[in-house]
């Protein structure tokens, strides 16, 4: 898997770039979108992520990271695409049901969850089911446009109560 | 055809109405036992009920599997949908691999349609363990999302689109937990998260690990989560050394001890059969006691017919209301 285990390793390190980068960008985004044209800055993002996120975290595109509520570890490279892991198939030695070679992204996800600090324990959230729309293209400009927070519209009725 | 005591008058097809017996059960504080179908590899029902015909005297559910292990099998849906019509109490297994999300609620509200009561929400197997590994895994959904979009339709009334049902389901729901793998010792953790999606009662993989599934179910009951489900204990007859290697190397998910591995390969070949029951009913006998456990979940693959013996050896078979 490509990918620096070094760094996968630093969850701290890894959320405190996260939550400088959403700082940073929520501060530019204004600015960026009155004089770009939109489906250029899209490129120029799905781009940088498919390099950036790609090396460090095995990026799949889904266009709405949940990152830093998963240990810093992309809960898409579960072969079942969990997103409240991990499966009941978890290998004695803590490896993949499905890709015996490579450690369960979900076990490795809580472990490092532990070692977190500003979003620490956001791992017990239960997460919404994935917009299949989404799909290739930029989470980053998703988070800053609000699309990704969009859960279908029967999810949110049992919190409405 | 379906032979004439099989076959319901038009009457029967009305939604049936009434909640769930296993739930019944459960409330009304007994130790409940279901046991798992061994859903037929035919499009004849008198294969179901030859299959089930173990089972119903003994148990409170009966478990209709959703292509176990990723082998194909007669569907879940219409398996359950047999075992109402003749009178006995389904628990419809619901995975996530095979179905997209539209297919999932329309499936849910077809077998509430059919008088399926209990819902079972898994992940499922992947793919890769069955007979058709080349096959698509869909995986739209996850377990969680299952549970709480059933629970949206039967208490919201809607579908996930938001879209409102005319009659909503009336489902007792459940989840599967599994305390034997890793991470161990934040299982526990996931088992909270199933219940706050919806889950209501809890079937667990294999139990063969006491210790294990002890510290399970004290870290269990330090949440306070034993109070807010029902849980029945995974059991399950192992014929020999060799099934039980079999099992535990490919079957995923299933731990089994070296020492129950051992204690079946000591054992004198005619002799196995007994033992590996004798075992399961020394597990059933052990996990009764323990706090926060409300039954048992019987899964003898191939062996229906020793579930009875089991159920009775074990000092857990009830007189049953008539089905």
């Amino acid at each position: 898997m490509p990918g620096s285990e070094w760094l996968k390793n630093r969850p701290r390190l890894l959320e405190g770039v996260y939550a400088g980068s959403k700082s940073a960008l929520q501060l530019l985004y204004p600015l960026l979108k009155r004089v770009l044209p939109a489906a250029f800055t899209e490129r120029v993002f799905v781009w940088s992520e498919e390099v950036s996120k790609g090396y460090l975290f095995n990026c799949q595109m889904c266009g709405q990271c949940i990152l830093h509520s998963t240990g810093m570890t992309c809960p898409m490279n579960c072969p079942k695409n969990l997103r409240n892991g991990p499966c009941g198939g978890v290998r004695q030695n803590g490896h993949c049901e499905v890709i015996p070679e490579m450690p369960c992204v979900w076990v490795q996800a809580w472990r490092r969850d532990a070692q977190m600090g500003r979003y620490a324990g956001e791992i017990q959230l239960l997460q919404p089911p994935v917009n299949r729309a989404l799909q290739n293209s930029s989470a980053w400009l998703n988070l800053l446009e609000g699309a990704d927070a969009q859960p279908p519209s029967g999810w949110s009725t049992i919190e409405l109560e | 055809m379906v032979n004439s005591d099989q076959t319901p008058s038009p009457g029967d097809w009305e939604l049936q109405s009434g909640e769930s017996r296993l739930l019944q059960v459960l409330e009304a504080g007994h130790f409940a036992v279901t046991a798992e179908l061994n859903a037929p590899d035919s499009a004849d029902p008198k294969d179901v009920y030859a299959n089930v015909a173990e089972l119903g005297d003994v148990c409170d559910g009966i478990n209709a599997t959703d292509g176990s292990g990723a082998n194909c099998h007669m569907s879940s849906v219409a398996c359950c949908a047999l075992m109402a019509r003749a009178g006995y109490e389904p628990v419809l297994q619901m995975g996530c691999r095979d179905r997209n999300r539209i297919a999932i609620q329309g499936d849910l509200l077809g077998a509430a349609a059919l008088g399926v009561r209990n819902v079972l929400c898994l992940t499922g197997d992947d793919v890769s363990a069955g007979d058709q590994p080349e096959a698509r895994r869909v995986f739209d959904f996850d377990a969680l999302h299952l549970l709480r979009t059933a629970r949206i339709m039967r208490d919201q009334g809607v579908l996930l689109s938001g879209r409102k049902l005319t009659t909503p389901p009336d489902f007792f729901l459940g989840a599967a937990a599994n305390p034997f793998v890793p991470p161990q010792d934040l299982r526990h953790l996931r088992l909270a998260k199933k219940i706050e999606a919806g889950a209501q009662f809890i079937q667990t993989q294999y139990c063969y690990d006491l210790p294990v599934f002890e510290s399970f179910m004290r870290r269990a009951r330090d949440m306070g989560l034993h109070e807010k489900v029902y849980l029945l204990v995974g059991v399950g007859p192992l014929r020999s050394e060799r099934a039980a290697e079999f099992m535990r190397s490919r079957v995923p998910g299933v731990h089994i001890p070296d020492a129950v591995v051992d204690r079946l390969a000591k054992t004198p070949r005619k002799r196995k059969r007994a033992e590996g029951i004798r075992i399961c009913v020394e597990i059933i006998e052990e996990v009764k006691q323990i706090e926060g456990v409300h039954g048992v979940h019987i899964m003898a693959y191939r062996q229906e017919e020793a579930v009875p013996e089991i159920v009775e050896r074990a000092g857990i078979l009830r007189e049953k209301p008539k089905k």
